[in-house]
């Protein structure tokens, strides 16, 4: 996504990137960032908050018309909760990111696209 | 600028690090050849050149958006597509797999792409609108399919959709 977001910039349009993984957007570098230190699958706010959800969509807006160039990352005045143990959990053996069928579906479509790039198809 | 804390003023840094949590989880299922995250010492920049409350946005999302009862887009191409913007926000749901299922949900569909908060501030003439339709990128493993196909393609469709700038949810 960050990597559309620059394309977008170099190409003449202004961009917000709402995003939950900090490291990988600061990583490539974009102008605009706002950063929901949340679990990934809700960089617009907690399900079914729509007060937050509103308040973030504004600071994105607010990010817009800041003046000057790239703008260091915004980070959201919002926590998740009291349980942090989602921070520490994700990516373990323990929650494997993708299990079951989903893990099937990801492997089957990787090798199907493997099959099709082979064959210049994709 | 609203109440956040920007970056360097952040007393103490806890978020996530994704790239060595991933990279020691698929190392741990085998994989030797670590994934190369992009890394770019640049950052493009393109100022707002006019007042918010004349601006049309345009939304992209990377959580797989598909509209109840209809077709699915073929996922195994993971093109660009877009969908029109006025589709019931009941209606839409997200395909996506990858996220953190163990903490959340992909159940509120403003959560990552939020139609109705832009909606309300459209209508309190904050902004002009919304582009006619949104624009679903799948997250794909090639930097340069990212930067040679799907990039241009949100390029092509926002010019013509008229936008002025672009909100991007990354789920």
């Amino acid at each position: 996504m960050s990597l559309v977001a620059r394309y977008l910039e170099a190409n003449g349009l202004p961009t917000v990137v709402f995003g939950c993984a900090r490291d990988i957007v600061e990583r490539c570098g974009v102008p605009r960032f706002v950063f929901s230190d949340f679990p990934l699958g809700n960089p617009c706010g907690k399900p079914y908050e729509p007060d937050m959800q509103r308040a973030i969509v504004e600071m994105g807006l607010d990010l817009l018309v800041s003046p000057g160039g790239p703008q260091p990352t915004f980070v959201v005045p919002f926590a998740w909760g009291d349980d942090t143990t989602w921070k520490e959990k994700v990516f373990t053996k323990e929650q494997p990111f993708l299990e079951g069928e989903d893990r099937d579906k990801w492997l089957r479509r990787k090798e199907e696209y493997r099959q099709l790039k082979a064959a210049g198809k994709v | 600028m609203g109440e956040g804390i920007v970056n360097d003023e952040l007393p103490k840094r806890d978020d996530v690090r994704y790239i060595d949590k991933t990279r020691d989880y698929y190392r741990g299922e085998g994989y030797e050849k670590d994934y190369q995250w992009a890394r770019f010492e640049e950052i493009p920049f393109t100022p707002l050149t006019k007042p918010l409350s004349q601006c049309r946005l345009g939304l992209v999302t990377t959580a797989e958006v598909s509209v109840r009862d209809a077709e699915v887009p073929d996922n195994l191409a993971r093109d660009v597509y877009a969908l029109s913007i006025d589709t019931p926000i009941d209606r839409l749901y997200s395909r996506k797999a990858s996220y953190d299922k163990y903490a959340t949900t992909l159940e509120d569909v403003n959560a990552f792409l939020p139609i109705t908060p832009l909606r309300g501030l459209a209508a309190e003439g904050r902004i002009a609108g919304l582009a006619s339709r949104f624009q679903v990128v799948y997250s794909n493993y090639s930097q340069r399919r990212s930067l040679e196909i799907d990039a241009p393609e949100v390029l092509r469709q926002c010019r013509e959709d008229g936008v002025d700038a672009v909100l991007l949810a990354a789920v």
